[in-house]
């Protein structure tokens, strides 16, 4: 760029590779006064065109407009300016310059200047990031005196920019960080930024690397070799000043024979110690595993439904949710199936639908104590939808497989009413399809002489979408537990 | 027994830790040591500080507290019939081995998990104590990720979620028969159970306190797990059955898929065989195309008669091959959902299409530009002056757009 055969008219020496805020001073007042990028050498440290004229830089013209720029411009140019490209300054006012009469330039991802601003800056983002990667302290000095001191070798003049990241994570340590494009150093208390150092100023061998090389060649799965990967995200660059890289070739040529020795080695007998592991911790479990007969408390009832696969949906769910109440209640509500929320209490009715029931039913006076809450379905059914359950409705099969656990539920407790809380409910509880619109409101009598009272599910009540009904259908059902509480011991 | 020299435990213990995949030190609160005067700092994404020779990032120093074990799972090199050689480290040996390393910039931090001894609750607490005097006694600020002992008490998971990252409990395999069969001692409901725990303290924990108004800590970089692919006879359709409700039911941030490797002392139960990496490199692509991509788990496996992904294609081209009706979209006019859909097209560079089409009418050339894959992309995609004509139809398109066999033999299994 700089290399034209007609001298530029004004050239912009910078204080060092990396001057930013000499760069915007004269880029604004070059810009402001139409200067083309052609006719600006940007010389950094000396280096630049020798033919360039040695031109003071033009006045900010008077009443010059304020120069705006795109908000993300001042930190991409920033990252830019760290590169080790020559052309950096230049580039960057060609960027400037465009931005005067293309404002929305930058949103150009297929722009060519875009492009190659886009790949200055992952570079020089990329570099800075592996700095923070592979900078390797090496500790000198004891108690007191401890020191650590790094020697690394960055792509580009990132060591200032970067060094605040350094600041951050070891606070509590007396560091430098030596590069052949500046240094940094901290003393606990302030941050330093010095000139350039060479691989002579810095320490050899830390104690700690033979441990460290030990953890990587144990880490190392030979059965895994994938050399190419290693290297696409460790290049070999870096290698030389990374401890570990030393072992790289030898692990790589042992892989294979590991690998097929691991593969062909016959299996061996159970090691000495297994058999007395074996007695010892996992005998007894096999005991205490749950009787399959028929069970005689509630709580014995819970613990054979834990390990129900009467149906296939325990695949899916975290855990059976069983019924909740004393043995001797005298209501047991039966809803549909557990939800989310009782998916993973592996509590029935403690999701929203469960908190607005129980509210309700205090407004109803119904004593919790002598309640018992269930459901026709004792597993979540649900389709995955991302980092969400969609509740999906339990099948007739599904629910008649269930209905064993719902009956002896019934049998235990015995109590006077049953309430069907929605359609899949009524169907448990009445052995038949239930129209719950028609039948709402109504006690039926089964064949075994156990009132059923059916009515509509709580989340019924919080699917409404407008308020005015949403307020009436909770009146409404208000209304069928006051009902309910009739029903007791009549 | 006489005392193993630390080298030698570091040596069994890494060891006994490198079959699990997991290494990511991402997802953590930003943290640093500007007020502690101590060391640490946590900023969002984590860092790889080395790379081992299978290609696999070294972010953590990833070890077990001890190999013993009581549990006989068939795939693990530490179960208890195994005859390798065991070993454990004391609490501080392993709070000194993380703040060594980390003061030499090596670790982001720690990745603690163990092999379990006498009970659960007796390896979970001495983790957490090593958690806990990390944190507490040194200020520690790099990254914790604990793995969760199966069964271990509820307070003992409390603590470790204080103190720690990231916790985890590997599901092991796919299905719950495999577990039974490989691994009759896990309890997989058990398990289950825990990740629902761990969501609902996890959820609990985010929403800012009544009091403070602060939110509490616990494991700010979530939870993940890990199955093994290709120790038991599941197929691919089955696993992203099990990886979507995994991430739908406990919100995981990962799920971490594990080609089975060959173990020094193999049980004569398990096919010995090369890690099927490949298989394992299409299982990710998969999963991200769940989560990345709106792809559905059935969309991804529908044109695979055998459940198992297309190991010489990528899953989204193979998608793509078998839904070319769908195409060419207009990158001038596609929606992002469909874009997104493109075979060589990743997140960035559709909303990189998307802010630039604003401005300008996109050719083809501008796409290159934008989109490194361009010779991949060109016969799914219309553009100002370009349409693909016939070439997305060809009987050769599959051919023309898988990577050469010379290439694949690099990960073959």
């Amino acid at each position: 760029m700089t290399a034209a055969l007609v001298p530029a008219r004004y050239a912009v020496q910078l204080s060092g590779p990396v001057d930013m805020d000499g760069w915007r001073e004269a880029a604004r007042r070059l810009v402001l006064n139409g200067i083309p990028p052609h006719d600006i050498d940007w010389q950094v440290d000396g280096v630049g065109d020798l033919l360039s004229a040695d031109r003071p830089l033009p006045p900010l013209p008077q009443n010059a407009s304020v120069l705006s720029v795109p908000r993300a411009f001042p930190e991409r140019a920033a990252t830019v300016a760290c590169h080790s490209d020559h052309d950096r300054y230049a580039f960057l006012y060609r960027i400037l310059w465009r931005l005067a009469s293309e404002p929305k330039l930058l949103e150009i991802a297929s722009d060519p200047d875009v492009v190659r601003l886009g790949r200055m800056e992952k570079s020089v983002r990329r570099d800075c990031h592996k700095m923070r990667a592979f900078v390797r302290f090496v500790q000198v000095g004891e108690g007191f005196d401890e020191r650590f001191v790094a020697w690394f070798e960055p792509e580009h003049f990132i060591v200032e920019r970067n060094a605040p990241f350094f600041v951050r994570r070891f606070t509590g340590m007396r560091w430098t960080i030596l590069t052949p494009k500046g240094s940094a150093d901290w003393d606990g208390e302030n941050l330093s930024i010095g000139p350039a150092a060479s691989r002579a100023d810095a320490p050899g061998e830390d104690a700690q690397n033979e441990l460290w090389r030990t953890y990587f060649a144990s880490i190392f799965n030979p059965a895994r070799l994938k050399v190419k990967a290693m290297q696409a995200e460790m290049p070999k660059k870096y290698w030389r000043n990374l401890p570990e890289a030393s072992l790289i070739p030898d692990l790589i040529k042992g892989a294979e024979k590991s690998a097929r020795e691991m593969i062909d080695r016959i299996p061996t007998t159970p090691a000495p110690h297994h058999a007395k592991v074996q007695e010892r911790y996992w005998t007894k479990a096999e005991e205490t595993a749950v009787a399959d007969g028929e069970a005689a408390t509630l709580a014995e009832l819970g613990r054979q439904a834990e390990g129900c696969r009467r149906c296939p949906l325990w695949r899916e769910a975290t855990q059976t949710v069983f019924g909740e109440g004393p043995d001797d209640a005298r209501i047991v509500f039966v809803g549909e199936q557990p939800g989310d929320q009782e998916d993973l209490a592996g509590k029935p009715f403690v999701g929203p639908a469960g908190r607005l029931f129980d509210q309700i039913l205090e407004e109803a006076g119904v004593d919790r104590r002598i309640t018992y809450v269930t459901n026709a379905v004792k597993h979540f059914k649900f389709e995955p939808r991302g980092k969400r359950r969609i509740h999906a409705k339990p099948n007739a099969g599904e629910v008649k497989a269930c209905n064993w656990w719902l009956g002896n539920e019934l049998r235990l407790i015995g109590p006077d009413v049953a309430v069907a809380l929605g359609a899949t409910a009524a169907q448990a509880l009445l052995g038949r399809a239930v129209a719950v619109t028609k039948e709402r409101g109504r006690t039926l009598e089964r064949e075994d002489g156990l009132k059923v009272f059916v009515t509509v599910h709580p989340s019924y009540l919080l699917r409404l979408p407008d308020a005015a009904t949403k307020t009436a259908e909770r009146g409404r059902f208000l209304d069928d537990m006051r009902k309910v509480k009739g029903l007791m011991g009549a | 027994m006489p005392a193993i020299p630390l080298r030698e435990k570091l040596s069994i213990l890494a060891d006994a830790a490198k079959y699990d995949a997991s290494c990511a030190s991402s997802g953590a609160a930003g943290r640093h040591s500007l007020k502690s005067k101590g060391i640490g700092s946590t900023e969002g994404s984590g860092i790889c500080h080395s790379y081992a020779p299978d290609g696999r990032c070294i972010s953590l120093l990833k070890i077990l507290l001890t190999n013993f074990c009581i549990y006989d799972c068939a795939y693990c090199i530490n179960r208890s019939s195994s005859n390798v050689r065991r070993a454990r480290f004391a609490i501080d040996e392993v709070v000194q081995l993380t703040l060594d390393f980390y003061k030499r910039n090596y670790i982001e931090g720690l990745f603690l998990s163990s092999g379990v001894i006498r009970s659960p609750d007796e390896t979970m607490g001495e983790m957490v104590e090593i958690a806990r005097r990390l944190r507490v006694d040194h200020g520690f600020q790099g990254y914790i990720h604990l793995k969760t002992i199966p069964e271990a008490a509820a307070e003992l998971i409390e603590q470790a979620g204080i103190h720690a990252d990231r916790l985890s409990i590997n599901v092991e395999l796919p299905t719950d028969e495999g577990v039974e069969q490989l691994a009759p001692q896990k309890r997989p409901a058990g398990i289950r159970r825990q990740m629902a725990g761990l969501r609902s303290k996890i959820e609990e924990n985010a929403e800012p306190t009544l009091q403070t108004r602060r939110k509490k800590r616990f494991a700010p970089g979530g939870q993940s797990t890990q199955m093994i692919v290709g120790a038991d006879a599941t197929n691919d359709a089955d696993i992203l059955g099990t990886s979507a409700r995994l991430y739908g039911s406990y919100r995981l941030r990962r799920v971490y898929y594990s080609a089975f490797s060959p173990i020094p002392d193999a049980s004569a139960a398990l096919p010995a065989m090369k890690p099927p990496l490949m298989r394992e490199h299409r299982l990710y692509q998969a999963d991200w195309l769940m989560r990345f991509y709106g792809f559905d788990r059935a969309e991804i496996v529908a044109g695979r008669p055998d459940g198992m992904l297309d190991l010489a294609i990528d899953p989204k081209l193979s998608w793509a091959l078998d839904n070319r009706g769908l195409f060419p979209l207009d990158v001038n006019r596609a929606s992002r959902e469909m874009l997104l859909r493109v075979p060589g097209f990743g997140t960035r560079t559709v909303d990189r299409i998307l802010q630039s089409r604003r401005h300008r009418s996109l050719r083809l050339e501008d796409v290159g530009r934008i989109c490194p894959a361009i010779a991949k992309v060109r016969p799914f995609i219309v553009a100002e002056g370009w349409s693909p004509g016939a070439s997305l139809d060809g009987e050769k398109l599959r051919g023309q757009l898988a990577p050469r066999p010379a290439q694949l033999d690099l990960f073959a299994a």
